[in-house]
């Protein structure tokens, strides 16, 4: 009997009861919302269970929703179970202003630069992890460059004509 | 001695206006030494990213740099001439490049690849250099995303160009070294 | 020869010392700007730390402000070596996006795309292995190859390297004779020059030295650490996205995966080489099936979705509604709807995913690209420990690190 979406969220929703939400299907990939205190525990289930086995960490990285207050930043995992060849996705949200969320790089190794490139961007805070500094951009950056409030271009540039460049 | 009998098509460089005599050749030093600078350039190729594929086609068989005289890659910046800095150069790099210059001997002259180098090419974002002559002086620019290998050896040939009428008193006049204290460089 | 018990001073004999040595982002022989900060104990080295982000060009928040058609050359310039596989990876998450079907031609045609994109960028690992462990020659004569592969896609796309190639929904023009002439002398051509390299290093008591036992890494933590491509391969996972999910007609070819037991340099170069051999097989495949169309069958050359192709060249010249469709188009005044997919890719290197999430606007809320070299290259600590400096350095060449993938 091979793994379908529904036999995944009826496991889960076994274990976890209804503290997970937002069960929708974009293009055929199951998606849920955990709360962010049970990202940890949603993983090591979807490790260890003997039907699920999702054990490979496709990637994992962080959504900027301005408009939803109170959960403004989205983590995102994507997982992979490679032997029954299924993929899931499932997100946790947190405040902007008090980012924390718990580090899964017990569980994954390969989550520790994502982690770090995710604090890189956005500011998430990752409790647990070993080394949590800036990976992609210069150390001494002090702002989190993907959230929606700063701007693409260069500001130190005094060639570039704002107005012909719709800045 | 015998005759050369297989490689008699060896192209020769044309020698500098000079006052020939019997068993001599008055001409001027900067000439000379021009001549001998322009084909035995040593280039330092500072590669980042797709130029430096771009570089090392040219460097290859098919589009060959060897021929113009710069047979020995050397990447150590104290024993090369020319510093060809070929791919973006992003904010975090660009003091590692700029003490890449500072540690090259004078004469050095220095080859700016592709759009990134030269302007910051299509990345416009925060993290890019917008052009590295921000830093350092800059002698020829190689525009294209990435530059065919035939643009690039156009650009070395100017490079060639530069080196061989450059004076011998450029390096130590005043000029020289207010262009380099723009840069904020001794 | 790789262990490391004989060299190590015993404990508390005299005082360990070990010494700090910077492989600087300036090096020859680290492909592309890599740092690591290396603690050695005489020649071998104990610890390292990775420095990465010298070429981040924010692909990302760029991505964030252009329309679907401007984010192609934005994907080019990641593997940079195979750019014709990020540019289809991406116009197939596009089609995902949109519900754009492909006819079977296309599919064949991007076929051989990219698999000529994935000989190119395995050839050119390959060759600096070998110029990494001191044989420069074979790098020259394989990249002889790389300028007539370069030449094929001029004939489709128009430039050598950062190609830009195709459409949603097909490609920009039909392949010419001219095309398909050069893609025959590279089928005859290749194989024998590849023979030659293969003879030249394969049982090679030199090469074999240097490389078996050089930085191994076990399938446990190599799953683990996340990697995927020929590396995993290496190590004795076959997981490749070309079988897992088939995507443009994969799953109408034959082909094996090569796949190593060791994961160590030895075994990354024979599971590159192979998938060239398999690659070509694939192409030949794909070029009888592209000329088993015949009649108006082989004038297809992309899918009738006017909302989201661009219109031919000529007709935008002289037509007035193909030019708006172009102008439209490209400013991203189409209808995009809203949705979150992600699609991947085998690219050289790994499992290329995108993951777009769209609000309906003309460029994308949010566009992430999961890099393999990215996830594999934090490895490289663990596997270099207790090597020795030369075996690191040819265990960076051969994991295939390319920069602007690894920073994007």
């Amino acid at each position: 009997m091979s793994l379908t979406n529904e036999i995944i969220k009826q496991k889960l929703v076994e274990k976890f009861g209804d503290q997970l939400t937002d069960w929708v299907e974009p293009y055929g990939m199951l998606t849920f919302t955990a709360p962010k205190d049970l990202n940890l525990k949603v993983l090591q289930f979807l490790f260890d269970d003997d039907e699920l086995r999702f054990q490979f960490l496709t990637d994992l990285q962080a959504v900027h929703y301005p408009a939803r207050k109170g959960e403004e930043l989205a983590v995102v995992y994507h997982l992979h179970n490679l032997v029954d060849n299924v993929r899931i996705r499932f997100k946790v949200f947190t405040d902007v202003t008090k980012p924390d969320v718990f580090s899964v790089t017990a569980l994954y190794q390969s989550a520790n630069w994502m982690e770090r490139e995710t604090y890189d961007f956005f500011g998430v805070n990752f409790l647990g992890h070993p080394n949590l500094i800036r990976v992609l951009n210069v150390d001494e950056m002090d702002y989190f460059p993907m959230r929606k409030e700063f701007p693409m271009e260069e500001q130190t540039r005094v060639d570039k004509d704002d107005a012909m460049f719709g800045r | 001695m015998r005759p050369v009998r297989f490689n008699n098509k060896v192209k020769m460089v044309e020698a500098p206006a000079s006052f020939m005599g019997d068993g001599f050749m008055a001409t001027s030093l900067e000439k000379v030494v021009g001549l001998a600078r322009k084909n035995s350039i040593w280039p330092l190729p500072f590669a980042t990213s797709c130029c430096g594929i771009e570089f090392m086609a040219t460097a290859a068989s098919h589009y060959d740099i060897a021929r113009f005289g710069a047979e020995r890659m050397s990447f150590s910046p104290r024993q090369c001439d020319l510093l060809m800095v070929m791919g973006t150069i992003s904010k975090k790099m660009g003091p590692v490049l700029k003490q890449v210059y500072l540690q090259m001997a004078e004469p050095r002259w220095v080859l700016s690849v592709g759009a990134c180098a030269c302007s910051g090419g299509i990345f416009d974002s925060y993290s890019v250099l917008q052009g590295i002559d921000q830093i350092i002086p800059v002698d020829v620019y190689v525009p294209g995303c990435p530059p065919r290998p035939e643009a690039i050896l156009d650009g070395f040939m100017k490079i060639q160009e530069l080196v061989g009428n450059e004076s011998l008193r450029r390096r130590t006049g005043d000029k020289y070294r207010d262009m380099l204290a723009e840069y904020g460089i001794q | 020869m790789h262990s490391t018990e004989h060299i190590l001073l015993p404990e508390g004999s005299l005082e360990k010392l070990t010494t700090t040595l910077n492989l600087g982002p300036t090096h020859p022989a680290t492909h592309g700007v890599f740092q690591n900060i290396l603690e050695m104990d005489g020649e071998r080295i104990q610890k390292a730390t990775s420095t990465v982000g010298y070429i981040h060009r924010a692909f990302e928040k760029i991505a964030e402000r252009r329309p679907l058609y401007q984010i192609t050359p934005l994907t080019d310039r990641l593997n940079y070596c195979s750019s014709p596989i990020n540019n289809m990876g991406w116009h197939l998450t596009c089609e995902k996006l949109l519900g754009v079907e492909t006819p079977k031609r296309v599919d064949y045609l991007r076929i051989i795309i990219m698999e000529l994109a994935r000989i190119s960028d395995h050839l050119i690992c390959n060759s600096i292995v070998g110029v990494d462990s001191g044989a420069f020659s074979g790098f020259l004569y394989l990249m002889q190859y790389r300028e007539l592969i370069y030449e094929i896609y001029e004939e489709v796309c128009g430039s050598r390297l950062t190609t830009n190639i195709g459409r949603i929904g097909g490609f920009e023009r039909n392949f010419t004779n001219a095309a398909f002439e050069k893609l025959e002398k590279f089928l005859k051509e290749y194989p024998v020059q590849l023979k030659e390299f293969e003879k030249l290093f394969l049982r090679n008591r030199i090469f074999m030295g240097r490389t078996i036992g050089c930085g191994p890494i076990s399938a446990e933590r190599a799953l683990n650490y996340g990697f995927t491509g020929p590396n995993l391969r290496a190590a004795g996972v076959d997981y490749d996205v070309r079988v897992h999910t088939p995507y443009s007609s994969y799953q109408d070819f034959e082909f094996t995966v090569p796949v190593g037991s060791t994961g160590d340099c030895y075994d990354r170069f024979l599971v590159r080489n192979e998938e060239m051999w398999q690659s070509l097989s694939i192409i030949n495949q794909a070029y009888k099936k592209v000329q088993e169309f015949k009649g108006t069958d082989a004038d297809i050359f992309h899918a009738d979705v006017p909302a989201y192709y661009l219109p031919e060249k000529k007709d935008v010249y002289t037509k007035m509604e193909a030019l708006i469709y172009h102008f439209k188009i490209i400013m991203g005044e189409t209808e995009i709807p809203a949705g979150e997919v992600y699609s991947s890719v085998e690219g050289a290197n790994g499992e290329l995913g995108f993951y777009l999430i769209s609000d309906g606007g003309r460029t994308p809320y949010r566009l992430h690209f999961r890099r393999p070299c990215f996830i594999y290259y934090q490895a490289y600590p663990e596997i270099t420990k207790g090597s020795m400096l030369s075996d690191a350095i040819i265990t960076m060449s051969s994991l295939n690190l390319i920069a602007g993938e690894l920073d994007a």
